[in-house]
């Protein structure tokens, strides 16, 4: 049986890690500890723009330090919250007829995301995923420390979390299908036997089509 | 005595004009090379809105289509979709030209749940301004896209059973087609083999009813496509065609066409390179040194972008088998040109275009398609090629493929060909693999891609004439492992090839050169002496004539 790997964010939901992440700092208990939160992203936006350039898995690093100090509670009640009102309405038209599609042939479908498990597994929920792969924040006395677990979902670890995945469930690479819209998941795409890209940006088609990968759109706009 | 269509060169003879690909190359053919020409384009209806209004009103088998309308009433209008015709005819096509009409009688009869669907199968969709080609602005702007839509093969919901043949052949069609109380196909009959029972049976089936027939072990049965009762292919289809028929109410409206592919300033391509003018020879110089240094992209556009000015030359609607002996008479008043002798060797160009690559580039595979299923089945009776013959064809084979329109196609090609070109044996291992690939099912069903067997099927196309022929060398390909994938040898020159299918045939070969586009088909006599590998065409022309 094969394996169908998916990344999460731009490839079946609009939105991308800063989205919830905002939602978070938004609803927080009073409105000057969410004013606080945001003044400290806003400082944090010249790190986080320079590592989201130069290396995927520190950015996660960097955007997910934003959720130090908030409660693995308040994490978790507003998880049904930020679903609903920011990962829920983004999916994309197509994302749920081509996951299905997978299904329908017999796939194991596993979501591959930088985003945080408890946000993913949600819309795995939702989509009939059967697995999910995604980021974890560590807490301590019940406090997000702002760091993550590894191993950090991002860029090219995300080739060997699909290998190790596939090795444990005894799937053959070459017959899994891997799908993402970013450059930076190209060493994910790299070691499937059918990857495809979906709606990349220019740089991504260009591989895209010197490999002669499928190119796909979900956003109902082709 | 010759057919007009059909010349014998000799020493003094010009070079014959052909095809390699959006080129066209000059090739000197041998003394005694004959060519087979296609007709002249019949004279076109000189009223063709008034032909289409006769012919609905004076249906064949069946009541007028205003006395089938009742207000109220559920109708899908099913229409041919890009792959006819080639390349895609000048505004008005005759499709828009149908459905005003249709749809104007429609109206007078208070028929408003009506939907149009592009008859696609396992094609691509149509986008949004090639409707606007074929169907015209109003009609678009009307129907587009709620009530005006491509046919969607993997839409689980959209698929509806309808019965099953005798011999086990499953009958599934697009839902809102079965559940319609009237489904009208207006169809554009390009060549013998389109139209009848395949419109509705096959334009709007999924993947059940198709592989009944379109698989290696029918398609080797049938001799030819061209030829209705000796095609396999379309025994079965009119098997099935007759399920669909006894459960649904089909209205069919058959067009035919003449042959004027190309317009005035191409026109002389259409003609004996013998009664070429001065002009005409210029012209064909200058487009010859203008097309050499063209980029090949621009080179595209421009041949795909001129619409041919094709012209009605008949129209019948009714009972699909009442009408369709009707189109098939005309296609082969139009097409059939008669000739004796087969050929050891036949010459032919492979143009730019196929029914399956209008508006993207002729892949391999389409090369392959044109030079084994079209070409090899331009006949009746036999091929021009003998069996073991040798096919030299003009085409630069490039390893090039539209990424959104022939996605599948390119695995199919560096994957599965590499490992065999054994039709049965891909039918076998690969076809089901491919059938269930997520990434190929969505570009098919939301982007522009062939369904993804339809590699396969573009090989099985082939079936029948590679198991007729003995080689293939294609000359002027612009790298040799695409065309050895297709099984195909290479040579740099017309010469050298001739050269090397003299190895096979003699020094003394029947040479036949097909000059097509525009399209003609050949009612092939065989003739004892020409059975034989080494005959000659004093041989051909002692019986038939021709030489």
């Amino acid at each position: 049986m094969p394996a169908s790997y998916f990344d999460v964010d731009g490839t079946l939901i609009r939105t991308n890690l800063l989205h919830p992440t905002a939602f978070y700092l938004i609803n927080q208990g009073s409105p000057t500890k969410a004013l606080a939160r945001i003044a400290k992203a806003a400082f944090s936006a010249p790190v986080l723009a320079f590592s989201e350039w130069r290396d995927r898995r520190a950015f996660n690093e960097s955007l997910y330090a934003l959720y130090e100090g908030m409660t693995e509670d308040r994490l978790f009640v507003l998880a049904d919250e930020a679903y609903e009102k920011v990962l829920e309405p983004a999916i994309y038209p197509g994302a749920r007829d081509l996951v299905a599609q997978c299904k329908a042939q017999g796939h194991r479908v596993v979501f591959v995301s930088g985003s945080l498990d408890f946000l993913v597994k949600r819309l795995a929920n939702e989509l009939g995923a059967d697995d999910i792969i995604a980021n974890r924040l560590e807490f301590r006395s019940r406090k997000a420390t702002g760091k993550l677990l590894p191993p950090v979902v991002a860029g090219p670890a995300k080739a060997k979390i699909i290998r190790d995945h596939a090795r444990s469930h005894g799937l053959q690479l070459d017959d899994c299908f891997a799908y993402s819209d970013s450059l930076s998941d190209v060493p994910m795409l790299s070691v499937v036997g059918h990857p495809a890209v979906v709606h990349p940006d220019a740089a991504l088609e260009r591989l895209a089509r010197a490999n002669q990968w499928p190119v796909l759109r979900l956003d109902g706009l082709s | 005595m010759n057919h007009p269509c059909v010349i014998t060169l000799d020493k003094k003879s010009p070079p014959r004009t052909l095809f390699s690909g959006d080129k066209l190359v000059k090739v000197d053919l041998p003394a005694g090379t004959r060519v087979i020409y296609p007709k002249p384009p019949l004279a076109g209806l000189k009223d063709p809105d008034a032909a289409i209004r006769y012919a609905i009103n004076h249906p064949h088998g069946s009541p007028p289509l205003y006395a089938k309308l009742k207000p109220g009433m559920k109708v899908t209008i099913a229409v041919d979709d890009i792959s006819v015709c080639l390349p895609p005819m000048k505004r008005p096509d005759v499709r828009q030209r149908v459905l005003e009409i249709v749809l104007e009688q429609m109206r007078d009869h208070g028929v408003d749940d009506v939907h149009i669907i592009i008859a696609t199968s396992f094609h691509r969709r149509m986008r949004e301004w090639e409707l606007r080609n074929m169907l015209g602005d109003k009609i678009v702007d009307a129907y587009w896209p709620k009530k005006l839509y491509n046919h969607d093969a993997e839409d689980p919901a959209g698929m509806k059973y309808v019965g099953t043949t005798e011999l086990g052949e499953p009958v599934v069609l697009n839902r809102r087609a079965v559940e319609s109380d009237l489904i009208i196909y207006v169809n554009l009959n390009l060549v013998p083999m389109d139209g009848g029972h395949k419109s509705v049976t096959v334009g709007l089936c999924g993947y059940d009813s198709l592989k009944p027939h379109h698989n290696p072990h029918v398609m080797r049965k049938c001799h030819s496509y061209m030829d209705p009762p000796k095609s396999a292919l379309n025994t079965v289809v009119e098997r099935m065609g007759k399920i669909t028929d006894a459960a649904l109410d089909v209205f069919t409206i058959e067009t035919t066409i003449n042959n004027r592919m190309f317009d005035k300033p191409l026109g002389f391509l259409s003609k004996k390179e013998e009664d070429y003018t001065m002009a005409e020879r210029a012209a064909l110089d200058a487009m010859i040194y203008t097309l050499d240094r063209t980029p090949s992209h621009l080179r595209q556009e421009i041949f795909q972008r001129v619409p041919a000015p094709y012209e009605l030359t008949g129209v019948w609607a009714g009972k699909t088998e009442h009408v369709h002996p009707h189109t098939l008479k005309k296609c082969f008043e139009q097409y059939s040109v008669p000739a004796t002798g087969q050929a050891d060797i036949v010459v032919a160009g492979v143009p730019y275009i196929s029914p399956y690559n209008i508006n993207a580039y002729l892949n391999p595979l389409l090369v392959q398609v044109m030079v084994e299923g079209y070409l090899h089945n331009l006949y009746r009776g036999a091929p021009v090629v003998k069996k073991g013959g040798t096919v030299i064809a003009f085409h630069p084979c490039s390893d090039r493929f539209d990424p959104d329109q022939h996605a599948p196609y390119i695995e199919f090609v560096h994957r599965v060909l590499p490992e065999t070109r054994d039709a049965m044996v891909m039918h076998k291992k690969y076809e089901e693999e491919f059938s269930k690939n997520p990434s190929y099912i969505e570009l098919y069903r939301k982007g522009h891609a062939y369904h993804p067997v339809h590699p396969f099927y573009m090989w099985y196309w082939g079936e029948a004439g590679r198991q007729h022929r003995g080689r293939v060398i294609l000359v002027g390909p612009d790298n040799e492992y695409v065309p050895k994938l297709l099984g195909y040898e290479t040579a740099k020159t017309f010469a050298d090839a001739l050269e090397m299918a003299k190895d096979t045939h003699g020094r003394n070969p029947a040479i036949t050169c097909m000059h097509v586009p525009p399209i003609g088909m050949v009612d092939m006599t065989p003739t004892g002496s020409s059975a034989t590998s080494t005959s000659s065409n004093a041989a051909l022309a002692a019986h038939g004539g021709e030489a």
